[in-house]
């Protein structure tokens, strides 16, 4: 009995504890917006935004095997993250070479010495050391959800190089959760479906959602997004040619001409599907 | 010869009976051990991530016991007053400067021994490759950094009063030179004359630790450090080293020890 008001007075403190948390915890949940963020959200803030930045960087830094510059090599503020510009790596391969060079001749001989511990070569993963670059892109996601590059670039390796397509789809998914309205991500969605898993009609849905939310967003803008505009737009008209629906192809790739920069490629494409109609059609 | 080895085993004896370097080790392996335990895409063989934060914890770690143990080394013995029973006996000043030092620094190489056999069992592990020439390098170059680190750290228990200021003054000069060391040329060529002249001395002056940053050529499995670029910078490192305990030395030489 003498540990009576020990007792109580321990009873009462669970139930206020329990009673705190009925009242905290919807309070908790209200600090996010959906009351499912990561703790790295609620913790940082917007301040998540830099490091996902960072890390997005660092993926690319990876790519390089660590030769890249910092801050100092370059008086120029750092180009477009190499990652992003797969696509045009073959035309832009010259470029990047003269880019890569930026150690350039030692300027004495501390430095001289000093390269002999540092990485002076410039060098691509490959051979699937590609995968090195992931976790970067993920974390990177994490705290950026927003951020659309994150998914498209790191589906582009997963799908194309590492040919892991069902993870590449699954973070695209995830992308687009985040990002409903991304066209970017739609694109990248559709190009899994349409090259990797040869589902045309799938890709044509997801194309053609993509096409109709730049309309929703881009026409509007001071500099739309007319790169984005041309890949759907391509891209469907090729999905299209290829299941014989020659008009539609021509439709879209009129669409295209609008925006490409090089408008003459395209209209020899389109001459060439109009005489394939006309060849179809000799009566009309 | 035998008055410093008795002098760095004391310390050397403080590092296992202090708990710092417990803490550490656990920290490094536990942050290690939880990301090397994460999946991303379901790839088990993604692992250059995990060895830069390994490299990275590692670093840190040196780097806190090395300024840790350095920096309360003579401002202790002075504080509780050993000193005087110390120097009473045949020990000169020259050679607690010495023991001191190299006490520090055998304690060091002890604790990154350890640390790079955890990172080597991890990584090998995951990695089934086991480069230890890289390893090697990578310690030796670290612990040779680290002696002008403890030397710099001995030096500033004499020029500063408390041991907390003097480990603050000097991990911010050391990370100061790890970040922005090499870089140091290109932004003196950047500034006006005088200044620029001012900043280019001070890149000759500095010792350049950052070259004894090889994590990258760990991480990105680049071929072994010509052995003879190895030993110049050894060379370089006991210069320096030579030479801030030379300056401890003559500094403590005079310095009064009374508290």
């Amino acid at each position: 009995m003498k540990n009576g008001p020990a007792y109580l007075l321990l009873m009462l403190l669970v139930t206020a504890c329990f009673s705190l948390a009925t009242i905290v915890q919807p309070r908790a949940d209200r600090w996010s917006q959906r009351g499912q963020d990561s703790v790295l959200k609620v913790l940082l803030g917007d301040g998540r935004r830099l490091f996902a930045n960072h890390f997005f960087t660092k993926a690319d830094i990876y790519f390089h095997s660590g030769y890249y510059p910092s801050i100092f090599d370059t008086a120029q503020p750092q180009r477009e993250n190499h990652l992003a510009s797969h696509e045009e790596e073959h035309d832009a391969h010259d470029d990047h070479e003269k880019e890569a060079d930026f150690l350039g001749r030692p300027k004495d001989w501390v430095e001289r010495f000093g390269r002999h511990f540092m990485i002076t070569k410039h060098t691509h993963l490959e051979n699937g050391n590609e995968r090195e670059i992931l976790p970067w892109l993920k974390l990177s996601a994490e705290l950026d959800p927003q951020l659309i590059d994150t998914y498209t670039v790191a589906a582009y390796w997963l799908a194309n190089r590492m040919h892991r397509i069902r993870e590449a789809e699954d973070f695209l998914r995830e992308g687009l959760r985040a990002n409903p309205n991304s066209y970017e991500i739609l694109f990248s969605l559709g190009r899994i479906y349409y090259e990797n898993e040869h589902d045309a009609a799938r890709a044509r849905n997801v194309w053609e959602l993509g096409l109709r939310r730049w309309n929703e967003q881009e026409p509007g803008k001071k500099e739309p997004d007319k790169l984005a505009l041309e890949e759907l737009t391509v891209n469907l008209a090729r999905l299209e040619e290829n299941e014989g629906n020659l008009d539609k192809a021509i439709a879209y790739l009129e669409m295209a001409k609008k925006v490409s920069p090089a408008p003459q490629n395209l209209e020899q494409q389109i001459h060439e599907l109009k005489q394939k109609v006309a060849a179809h059609h000799p009566a009309a | 010869m035998n008055t410093v080895l008795a002098l760095s085993g004391v310390v050397v004896k403080e590092l296992y009976r202090r708990k710092d370097f417990y803490v550490l080790l656990v920290l490094t392996a536990l942050i290690t051990l939880l990301l090397g335990s994460v999946q991303f895409f379901h790839d088990d063989k993604i692992i250059r991530y995990l060895k830069e934060i390994a490299l990275l914890l590692i670093w840190i770690s040196g780097l806190v016991i090395a300024v840790g143990t350095t920096a309360r080394q003579i401002p202790a013995e002075r504080e509780n007053r050993t000193i005087f029973p110390l120097l009473a006996k045949p020990v000169t000043r020259a050679q607690v400067v010495i023991g001191k030092f190299a006490g520090c620094w055998f304690a060091s190489g002890l604790a990154l021994i350890v640390f790079y056999v955890f990172f080597g069992i991890v990584v090998g592990s995951r990695e089934n490759h086991w480069p230890f020439g890289n390893y090697l390098q990578a310690f030796w170059l670290q612990w040779s950094m680290l002696a002008i680190v403890i030397g710099l750290v001995l030096l500033g228990s004499i020029v500063f009063a408390a041991p907390s200021s003097n480990a603050t003054i000097c991990l911010v000069c050391i990370i100061g030179i790890l970040l922005l060391g090499k870089h140091l040329n290109t932004i003196a060529l950047q500034q006006p004359k005088p200044l620029g002249t001012i900043v280019y001395t001070l890149y000759f002056l500095i010792p350049h630790l950052e070259w004894y940053d090889v994590r990258e050529l760990v991480e990105f499995d680049q071929p072994l450090i010509p052995w003879a670029y190895c030993g110049l910078a050894s060379l370089y490192a006991a210069a320096y080293t030579s030479m801030l305990l030379f300056a401890t030395w003559f500094m403590f030489r005079r310095k009064a020890l009374n508290v």
